[in-house]
């Protein structure tokens, strides 16, 4: 157990256990909340795990941007402040289902890797994540340009309906 | 470094989010379980970066990125329509949504409140 283990497993531990609050929490902006813990958490997970940049742009786009949208939108639907008692469907399939697919994976990561150690590379700078990304995946990039486009086309069609009923 | 550490907590993290998307009635909740499990690949796809010589260095972390983007666009229209189908409903539940009702005649309705 290194220093690097023991900060895995503190920061894993507030990622699963507001991971677990998010689905379970019968108060919908408490569910907002408790995802914003859990992304900090595996933004601290990225960073003992030295991808410096990919933990960063998960504070910034994660934390800044996709939370506070939720937040909007548990606003916008006029979402009681409290307790809502109707939130769930029966959970025993749920349970069955979401628990067989965390705890089977678990396992199978378990049993693949058992305790193995392996060193950890010296810390990734956003310059040379930035350099493979532009010699190596530069199609994909462009690619996903086009795809945002398309989603902001599709969002703003979506909620106008003068717009998307027209023939 | 302990590489199954890692592992262990994305896989429960994913197990969280499945448990989310069939246990919510919510459709904003239902989405805040999507964004559980894409970042239970986030890590595992990092992890993988961290621990495996690969021939393209790195390429676990730009999958990461292009996944966070891909989860930033799938937010936007699924924002946009969860607000839609409150506009019509005035409700959000997932399970009161027709799947079979044609979808000129519910624009013209007038609003109904779900059981």
């Amino acid at each position: 157990m290194t220093g690097a283990d023991v900060l895995l497993l503190a920061l894993g531990a507030v990622a699963v256990g507001a991971g677990v609050l998010v689905v379970t929490t019968d108060q919908l902006v408490r569910a907002g909340l408790y995802l914003v813990v859990c992304l900090g958490a595996v933004a601290g997970l990225y960073l003992v795990l030295t991808a410096e940049l990919v933990a960063w742009v998960q504070v910034l786009i994660y934390v800044g941007a996709v939370v506070v949208l939720l937040l909007f939108a548990v606003m916008l639907t006029r979402a009681p402040i409290g307790r809502s008692p109707d939130l769930n469907r029966p959970g025993l399939p749920a349970a069955l289902i979401g628990g067989g697919a965390g705890l089977g994976l678990a396992a199978l990561f378990a049993d693949a890797f058992r305790w193995s150690a392996v060193d950890l590379p010296a810390p990734g700078t956003a310059e040379s994540l930035g350099t493979e990304l532009f010699r190596s995946w530069v199609l994909p990039f462009e690619v996903l340009s086009v795809l945002l486009l398309a989603a902001l086309v599709g969002a703003i069609i979506v909620s106008r309906p003068d717009i998307g009923s027209r023939p | 470094m302990r590489p199954v550490i890692p592992y262990v907590i994305g896989a429960l993290l994913f197990g969280a989010g499945v448990y989310g998307v069939l246990r919510r009635r919510n459709a904003v909740l239902v989405l805040m379980a999507v964004e559980l499990m894409l970042n239970a690949v986030n890590l595992i796809l990092v992890t993988a970066d961290t621990t495996v010589r690969a021939a393209l260095p790195h390429g676990g972390q730009v999958f990461a990125l292009f996944v966070i983007v891909l989860a930033a666009a799938e937010v936007g229209v699924g924002l946009a329509i969860v607000l839609q189908l409150y506009r019509l409903r005035a409700s959000v539940a997932v399970d009161t949504v027709r799947l079979d009702a044609a979808p000129a005649s519910e624009l013209d309705e007038p609003r109904v409140t779900t059981s």
